[in-house]
């Protein structure tokens, strides 16, 4: 009786675990059997690398690399802001915050993380689009630039606490050394703190990258939505998960509209998923 | 003199210290902006009355009440999951590559983009199993989505129980079920609770999901049951933002819904934070 309910028990852990494959299985297996009809109306390679997205057009065109810019251009711009401060506050909570601004700094950080995404498309569209009309003079607020800004601050908590945790593990030895030899406290953070650190720097930056390309709410609302190849950085763009959210409420179940947005989130999730490996590996290879 | 090596150092210290302050700053500009223009807007009736005349008026109950359902339901779905995984990976664990193969799936489900799990509940949930845009549908996509992160916190939460607690029990003559049911998972609770509260913050918050699975604009109907559609706070922002013809009244009425839906989230992480910091103050290993 006994044997049966250890058996029992450990039998419902284990199920338990196989639905995590289960349900990685079933995301993947959904988007490609809705995704993979739209290659009977246009080719993979066309679909990739033809600017022009009209799906509601006559004949209709579906070519996706207008939206793969505006996500690889707003994820770009998302990261050129979110690396320094990022980096920066992570840097300075781990290196030369004292035990006080430690306690106000991190909660800082944690606030920004624990804001929806939603709140942060509200306040791009009501009060930075606004403002960037009046300073810039440029016909739209909703563009790569705003976009940008908001969608880096929403990483800034990603790659701050992982790079925090990266700095956390060199060993205090190696800072005790370089300052023993001379070397003053800006000098031991940039050539040996941070070298030490480097894969696990690089590791949250690259998590960050998946985090702001896979970001919705923010580039449908912030981003413009213009599916096109934009000519500078006050340009609209429509940024691969805007155009899914955007449209999806608005076609057809079973067009070649509908199979096409599902095409685009394999193509999403393939990148996504590729950054996912790249982190997986890195780590995987520190622990040896 | 002063030595090129001190001015380097002063001006990058003052730089790293220049991005932390940049990043504080925008963050009290985000509040302020926010909380004073949707403060204004916080009243009894507010919370407590449906909207009115095309969303110009009233209150934002029914969005209040959507997402406290597709809240409650998404854990109370995710959180036997996510421990039963963390027991597997913590105590039991074997054979390796099982191990392996489940923790890339955890990871990798983390980092999969919200607006791909919309289209999976649809596909799945809305469309092969016929729950339809609903409550249920929404849940379950959203349950799925804060697998990782409750997976995540009860096994760190577990591996804190220190080894003597469990080998004690062990040495004792318990079973290993015996040991994981009534020694450890009582001490790891409290933990185990701080991250599914951090959970709900994420879960309340999320609106890519339940885009095309649980949310509607409008409905005057409270929810009668799970295979209802629902309003939502967060999809409510969006949609007063992008919907409706009557857009400046709207404005006001999506900063409220946002104070309501940040007080909820902050709300929330007070409360982890409070629970955290009482079990580090009790605890005596």
């Amino acid at each position: 009786m006994n044997k049966f309910k250890e058996t029992s028990f450990k039998s419902v852990t284990y199920l338990a675990s196989l639905f995590t494959i289960v349900f990685l299985f079933a995301i993947i297996l959904s988007i490609f059997y809705e995704g993979i009809p739209i290659f009977k109306h246009v080719s993979l390679i066309k679909f990739l690398t033809s600017p022009s997205w009209h799906p509601t057009h006559f004949p209709p065109d579906f070519g996706i690399l207008s939206l793969i810019a505006g996500s690889f251009l707003v994820t770009l711009g998302a990261l050129i802001i979110s690396i320094p401060l990022g980096l920066g506050s992570a840097i300075y909570i781990s290196e030369l915050a004292g035990p006080t601004s430690k306690e106000i700094l991190k909660p800082v950080i944690e606030l920004l993380a624990s804001i929806p995404s939603v709140v942060y498309g509200l306040f791009g569209m009501a009060f930075l689009s606004p403002l960037l009309i009046k300073i810039f003079h440029v016909p739209t607020g909703l563009n790569i630039f705003s976009a940008s800004i908001i969608l880096g601050i929403m990483v800034v908590p990603i790659i701050s606490s992982m790079s925090e945790d990266a700095l956390s593990t060199v060993p205090k030895s190696l800072r005790e050394a370089s300052l023993a030899l001379g070397a003053n406290k800006w000098e031991t953070i940039i050539r040996v703190v941070v070298p030490a650190a480097k894969s696990g720097i690089f590791s949250s930056i690259i998590l960050g990258f998946g985090r702001a390309i896979g970001e919705t709410m923010v580039v449908l609302m912030v981003a413009g939505g213009a599916a096109q190849i934009p000519k500078g950085l006050f340009q609209p763009v429509r940024p691969m998960p805007a155009a899914i959210a955007a449209e999806m409420g608005e076609t057809v179940i079973g067009s070649p509209h509908f199979h096409a947005l599902y095409g685009i989130s394999i193509i999403l999730f393939t990148v996504t998923f590729i950054s996912i490996l790249i982190t997986e590996f890195i780590v995987h290879r520190r622990k040896k | 003199m002063i030595s090129r090596r001190k001015i380097s150092s002063f001006l990058g210290v003052n730089l790293l210290r220049l991005f932390i302050v940049i990043t504080a700053i925008f963050l009290l500009v985000f509040l302020y902006v926010i909380f004073s223009r949707g403060g204004k807007l916080l009243s009894w009736s507010f919370l407590t009355e449906s909207p009115r005349r095309f969303m110009t008026e009233g209150g934002i109950f029914p969005a209040i009440v959507g997402t406290f359902w597709l809240t409650v339901l998404s854990i109370s779905f995710a959180l036997p999951l996510g421990v039963l995984t963390a027991i597997f990976l913590t105590s039991y664990a074997r054979p390796p590559w099982l191990v392996r193969i489940v923790r890339v799936a955890i990871n990798t489900l983390a980092g999969v983009p919200s607006i791909i799990y919309g289209l999976f509940g649809l596909t799945v949930f809305v469309r092969m199993l016929h729950f339809d845009v609903s409550i249920l549908s929404g849940s379950l996509t959203l349950g799925i989505l804060a697998l990782p992160v409750i997976i995540n916190a009860s096994e760190e939460a577990l591996r804190s129980v220190p080894r003597d607690f469990r080998e004690a029990s062990l040495a004792l003559g318990a079973t290993e079920r015996q040991t994981i049911i009534k020694i450890l998972l009582p001490t790891a609770l409290p933990n185990i609770l701080t991250g599914t509260i951090i959970s709900i913050g994420r879960v309340a918050g999320e609106t890519a999901p339940i885009l095309f699975t649980a949310a509607t604009f409008y409905t005057r109907v409270l929810p009668s049951s799970v295979m209802d559609e629902v309003m939502a706070l967060p999809y409510h922002i969006y949609a007063l933002l992008t919907e409706g013809s009557h857009g400046a009244k709207q404005l006001p009425i999506a900063y409220g819904t946002a104070v309501v839906l940040m007080a909820l989230v902050l709300l929330v992480s007070t409360l982890a934070i409070i629970i955290r910091f009482r079990i580090r103050k009790k605890r005596k290993w």
